[in-house]
């Protein structure tokens, strides 16, 4: 187990060197000089030569690239060119702000999103599973930022008893206030979970259902709900593997909702970085976006060996 | 269904036609014509896929067309089927001309990243060893981006625009075909009938041609097919947050940016755009439910 743990955190470093270089090369192709968005176009020659030099944009390419992996990689996210504060600090706010409204949001979407499906595929073929079907299929083909919308239009607009902008008060404390402000984009980031896992909950049960160690074990006299309880622990690695990747997406495909609701988390910081060019703002926010992406895949592969052992060979 | 309805239903014209040795496309089209959800779905994406294209012949309005007096007005208003957006644009037409764009970033992503990703996984896969290794891994890097993150990030360095966006979409959407394609092509590679076929002295070129291209292409379109749907919404998603088509074209995802604000005005107008959207990806993937079905394939 231990070994297969090592190997799979080995694995993820040439992985992180690869997104690395892909964000690097990224900001290389941003068209335009970055000097123009520092300085005014009207500052002497001089000025933008001695800044070039300051940071190193004079070197060649692959100079600049490893300076910048080893200032990284020493914690440094580099300072944002608008408000000249280190984009650390202004990233890990807006990431704990994501996180306030991502994990209830994958919360809800998975127990729902397991929960029809698997009760579609019990009473598969009847009109129950024809509905959580069309439920979960309609899930995955929202576009949430709309869905957004409407719940703005319908609670906050039209029964004016939710408020559909931004996080409330300040500070931590969870009163009705702050969990108001909550549930709208709550609901909104869960639907596409919900979806994608109800169907995949689904087609593994049905599948699964129909293999010979169920007839075994009901031939053998076990009840319903024991029958279920083996059926689910065979279908819990891949839907977790699928709630890992979902709950990445979450993190990253944030930047709509909050867009739409406008929570100030990461996506928010994202957006606001890409309308100002501000191009550190911007590669930070992806790069750490990509790393706990990668981080929580490795998570979910350890936690599926830990449930089936025939993945750890 | 089809599976369980062969074994239990009688020989009847259709079976017996299949087991006398029916290709398996002509057994796919026959399972089609008999699933009645996915031939309504076809029937209304051909609709409004006609209906965007030949725009100016159902438009009522011009779509660029302004006035002051008539904003944001609802269905009905003054000839304005669907009433008229935050500038008094006719909403109707608008919708039509925006489907030219919306299904065109829809559409043209996930071709391309079905020729490029379809062809990178034949030959990773047939080619196994260091070809494969080297395509593979570079691929996993690209899958360490969530896809909407990857999406926006090319779009964010790059600069908004209509060519970015579909490049932006089809790199997103390259590595999980590469995945498909590679291993299906994996599997049929050692398959005896390739075998057969080499030691026969066929060459690789006409392996692939009519041995694995054959296998692999199920499955890649009918992931393509709910790619499709993936792919308009994401879209439509960068042009809301103003990182796709650029006023004043129309464009799904656009109109919904531009009418956000009204939503506190006039909400069902605001939420029209959006609705088409959905109706338009969920068209897609009802279909390729419906492909995946009848050409049995497993992803």
């Amino acid at each position: 187990m231990w070994y297969f743990v090592l190997r799979r955190l080995l694995y993820a470093v040439p992985i992180l060197l690869g997104v690395s270089l892909v964000v690097f090369l990224l900001m290389q192709m941003v068209p335009g000089d970055i000097i123009d968005i520092m300085i005014p176009p009207e500052a002497p020659k001089e000025v933008a030569d001695m800044i070039r030099i300051q940071f190193g944009l004079d070197q060649p390419v692959h100079i600049q690239y490893l300076r910048w992996l080893k200032a990284i990689l020493s914690g440094d996210l580099g300072i944002s060119i608008f408000t000249n504060q280190p984009v650390a600090d202004e990233l890990f706010s807006a990431l704990l702000n994501t996180l306030k409204i991502a994990i209830p949001a994958a919360i809800l979407g998975f127990t729902m999103g397991v929960m029809l499906g698997s009760l579609a595929a019990f009473y598969g073929g009847s009109w129950l599973d024809k509905l959580f079907s069309g439920i979960a299929i309609a899930g995955v083909s929202l576009p949430h930022y709309w869905v957004g919308m409407v719940l703005v239009a319908i609670f906050a607009v039209s029964f004016n008893v939710l408020p559909g902008q931004g996080m409330g008060p300040d500070g931590f404390p969870w009163t009705w206030e702050h969990i108001k402000h909550l549930i709208l984009p709550v609901i909104t980031l869960s639907l596409i979970p919900m979806g994608v896992i109800s169907r995949l909950v689904r087609a593994n049960v049905l599948e699964i259902r129909s293999m010979e160690f169920v007839s075994a074990l009901q031939a053998k006299g076990l009840k319903g709900p024991r029958v279920l309880l083996h059926i689910m622990k065979n279908a819990a690695p891949s839907a977790l593997a699928l709630m890992g990747l979902q709950f990445g997406y979450l993190l990253g495909g944030s930047i709509l909702v909050e867009t739409v609701f406008n929570w100030p988390g990461s996506g928010s910081l994202l957006n606001l970085a890409i309308f100002r060019r501000d191009i550190p703002v911007l590669s930070a926010t992806i790069l750490v976006l990509a790393t706990i992406f990668v981080i929580i895949n490795i998570l979910v592969d350890v936690l599926q060996a830990l449930i089936d052992p025939r993945i750890r060979r | 269904m089809s599976a369980q309805d062969t074994i239990v239903v009688p020989a009847t014209d259709a079976v017996r036609r299949a087991q006398a040795g029916k290709s398996y496309w002509a057994r796919v089209r026959e399972r089609l014509l008999a699933d009645r959800i996915t031939l309504a779905v076809t029937v209304l994406l051909a609709v409004i896929v006609l209906m965007a294209i030949a725009a100016p012949l159902f438009a009522t309005h011009d779509p660029m067309a302004s006035s002051v007096l008539a904003r944001l007005k609802s269905p009905g208003y003054n000839g304005h089927w669907l009433g008229t957006d935050e500038v008094g644009r006719d909403l109707y037409s608008r919708i039509l001309y925006g489907g030219r764009l919306s299904l065109l970033c829809g559409v043209a992503p996930v071709t391309l990243a079905l020729l490029i990703g379809g062809s990178l996984g034949l030959i990773a896969g047939y080619s196994g060893g260091i070809v494969n290794s080297l395509i593979m891994r570079s691929m996993d890097v690209l899958y360490a981006f969530p896809s909407i993150l990857l999406a926006i990030a090319i779009c964010g360095m790059l600069g908004s625009g209509l060519g970015n966006t579909i490049l932006a979409l089809t790199v997103t959407f390259i590595p999980p075909i590469v995945r498909i394609s590679e291993t299906v092509t994996t599997q049929v590679r050692s398959a005896e009938f390739v075998e057969a076929a080499r030691a026969s002295g066929a060459r690789p070129v006409s392996i692939i041609r009519f041995h694995i291209l054959n296998n692999v292409l199920g499955p890649i379109l009918v992931y393509a097919t709910s790619l499709i749907s993936i792919s308009i919404i994401l879209a439509a998603g960068l042009s809301f947050l103003g990182l796709g088509v650029t006023p004043p074209d129309a464009e799904w995802g656009l109109m919904l940016n531009n009418l956000r604000q009204a939503i506190w005005v006039n909400p069902l107008v605001a939420a029209l755009p959006g609705a088409m959207i959905f109706i338009t990806s969920m068209c897609f993937n009802l279909m390729s439910d419906g492909l995946r079905t009848a050409m049995d394939v497993r992803i």
